[in-house]
Parts: structure tokens; sequence; C-alpha cells
């Protein structure tokens, strides 16, 4: 029998099991975790190339860089998020059985950033390293990445969601989450400034505001999308 | 288990500024289907939209009692995970009830969803259906890609489905063989 709310859990932990099968391993038009990750350390693996070997310069900089890489990284799968299922009939199987959107989205913000965040930061320490950046700071980036990357898992799902279904809405899908994670990369960055420390507490604020409106931006969108 | 209940009361279909459908009602109880028929570009597929929920009447409203159940174009199988699997994957959230009807799949459960023939694709869509349990079935131009035993097999999985008290609703625009079947032609709605 499908719906009623006794089966709402079951059915969720099953789409939560397909969303991170898919977002980690990848699939038919759908990269996989792995593409961000190499993004995300082939520019730490870069930039020393462009600005020179100067380990001064680079700890200063380098904090930077690995939040714009982190950033970046997360507009990549942005396209294979949510349209592929869309596009597939899954959203409508799923509100035919009374799963509610916001419920299935927030599912796939936790699969994303399982398959997203946790990756960047393991190799973040990888990237410190490339970048010559202290023991401190590779602390305070790890901490910053483990409070900002579910504010930006959910900005992509949320923007993935609302170009679902447009044409050349990966493209749009970029331009239109770069500005809404600007405060992310902000706080992140600001906080490994001297006398940054709020910057931490900030960041974490904004990715729980993000986290808050999230399935309900997304849900929305996906419901107008049918009309 | 309650009867299962499917009404439509005066609705009304609109897509951008375009009117498709008006005045259309109707009343299915337990064991009765009705056949949406009419040509390409009518409506039929908006209107199942309509009773699935999916999209609003731009009129009227639409009463149901009993799980839905829908079968488009849309087969909702990732394409690249076996037939077996991605059928599973559904009935794991529908309760895990065992395929009622297997529409000849047996062997093609370990072939990927993405190789199969338009026909298959579409016994793949009705088994997700048949194995829902879902009492009201909305079926999109079912037969569509069947070959005639299989179009016939179809027929027989839903008039198996109404001899359990189901509820078919069937767009198609070509005839169908089922028993004591309710016929209403969008070309009599057209605004």
């Amino acid at each position: 029998m499908s719906g009623g709310t006794g089966n709402a859990g079951k059915a969720l932990a099953t789409i939560f099991a397909r969303d991170l099968a898919l977002l980690l391993k990848g699939a038919l038009g759908r990269g996989g975790a792995v593409l961000p990750l190499l993004f995300f350390l082939a520019v730490a693996m870069l930039f020393p190339f462009a600005v020179g070997p100067d380990a001064k310069l680079l700890g200063r900089t380098g904090a930077g860089v690995i939040w714009v890489a982190a950033l970046l990284a997360a507009i990549l799968p942005l396209d294979r998020l949510v349209e592929p299922d869309v596009e597939a009939g899954f959203f409508d199987q799923w509100a035919l059985r009374g799963l509610a959107e916001e419920a299935v989205l927030m599912v796939r913000i936790v699969a994303h950033w399982l398959s997203f965040g946790v990756p960047l930061m393991l190799a973040a320490p990888i990237s410190a390293g490339l970048l010559s950046l202290d023991r401190a700071q590779l602390i305070t980036i790890e901490q910053g990445l483990l409070l900002g990357t579910p504010g930006l898992a959910a900005i992509g799902v949320t923007i993935a969601a609302l170009t679902a279904g447009l044409r050349a809405g990966s493209a749009l899908g970029g331009m239109l989450a770069i500005p809404l994670a600007v405060p992310l990369l902000i706080f992140g960055a600001g906080s490994l400034q001297p006398g940054g420390e709020g910057g931490l507490a900030l960041l974490g604020a904004s990715s729980l505001a993000a986290l808050a409106i999230a399935p309900f931006a997304g849900g929305a969108a996906l419901r107008a999308a049918r009309e | 288990m309650q009867p299962a209940r499917l009404a439509a009361y005066d609705i009304a279909c609109r897509r951008g500024d375009r009117v498709l459908v008006r005045a259309l009602s109707f009343d299915l109880k337990p064991g009765e289907a009705l056949h949406l028929a009419g040509p390409n570009g009518i409506g039929k597929s908006s209107v199942i939209r309509i009773l699935a929920g999916l999209l609003r009447p731009a009129w009227g409203h639409v009463e149901r009692e009993g799980a839905l159940a829908l079968s488009d174009e849309r087969l909702a199988l990732d394409a690249h995970r076996p037939l077996g699997e991605a059928l599973a994957f559904w009935q794991r959230i529908d309760g895990g009830e065992a395929t009622r009807a297997d529409f000849g799949l047996e062997n093609l459960r370990d072939v990927p969803v993405g190789y199969l023939s338009t026909g298959q694709r579409k016994r793949a869509g009705l088994a997700r259906l048949a194995a829902s349990g879902a009492q009201i079935w909305l079926l999109d131009e079912p037969l569509n890609g069947l070959d005639t035993h299989w179009g016939a097999a179809a027929q027989a999985a839903i008039e198996a489905h109404r001899a359990m008290g189901g509820i078919a609703v069937i767009a198609s625009h070509q005839p169908l063989g089922l028993q004591r079947l309710r016929t209403i032609s969008l070309l009599e709605h057209l605004p």
C-alpha cells in the first residue's frame, strides 16, 4: 500500500540510499563525487604554479584559494542533482505517493553533502600541503568546511530544483548559485584572517539559514515547474 | 480496505493561454473503468495529470479515495540499473508486494533499463504500476508500443485490477477491448 505517514520514513530511507549511490558513484549522465574532488585538488595544485613557490605568499592567500575552489567545486554537479529525476518522472511518482517535495529535497541535500562536502574535507589536508598552509590554518579550514559545506549543498540543491527543466539550466544554475554562496565564501575565508574567529559563527549561521530555506524554496520551484 | 473512488466535478484544463478541456465530470466506483478518448493534443495527458494531482484544474475539483498509481511516458526507472533492481526500488517504497503481473519481464531482470525496447519499457512501466498495490490506476496511452499479444495482456491486467475492486482511467487514442467500459470523448468537451 502506498502513501500513509507510517511508510513515509521507510520510503525516504529508500530514496536516501538511491540518492547516495547515484551521487557517490555516478551513473549515466551523472559524474559522481570524483569530478568535484579532482577539481578541488587541481586548483590547489595549479595555484602555486601560477603565483610561484613563495611560501609566505601562498600561506597568506592559500586559504582563500581553498574556499574559492570549494565553492566552484560545489557548482560542478548542479545539473545532475535534480534535473535527471524530474525528467525521468521520479518526482511525479513521489508526489503521487504523498511524499512532500520538501522531504525528498532535504534527503537529497544530506546525500549531496555526504558526496561532496565530506570528500572536500578529506581532501583539504592535501590542498593545504600543496599551498604550504600551517596546521592552525588547516584546522580552521576544516572547521569552516564542516560548517559551510552543508550550506553550499543546500544552495546547490535549491538552485538545481529551480533550474530543472530549463534549457541551459546548468549554465544558469552556476550564475544563480554564485551570488547566493558569496556570504559563505566571505565568512569562510574571513575566519582565517587575524581576528576573524567570529567568521566561523557567522558561517554556521549562514549555513543554517540556507538549510532552513532550501527545501521549501526547492519544493515550491518543483511544483511550479509542473504547471 | 476502504472502497476506492475517483470523481471529477466540472473540471477544466488550461495550458498557457489555451483552454483544452472544459466541463468534464464523472464519478467512478470500485470496478469501473473510464476511457478518455480523442486525437493527439486534445488534452488527455493533461486530464490524467489533473486526476493525479500533479496539475491544478483551471476550474472544478477532483475527489478521490484510495492510493494512486500512474503510468505515463516517464518510466521513473533508472536507465543504468538492471530492470529487476529498478523495479525493486519502487517495491521497497510501496511496501514490497510481489509483482502480480510481470508482463513477461522475468528474462529481462538483469538487462539495464536503458537497453529495453519501446514495448519492453512500456511493459516495465505497467509492471511498476501493477506492483504498487494502488487502487486507482491512471494510464496514459498504455497500449503505445505494445504488440497485439502484450496489448491484450495489458488489458487483461486492467480487468484483473477491476475485478479486485480497482478503478482505472485510461487515456488512449486507440480503441480498447474492456468490459463495461465508460468512454468520454474529449472532442465533446472542447471549449
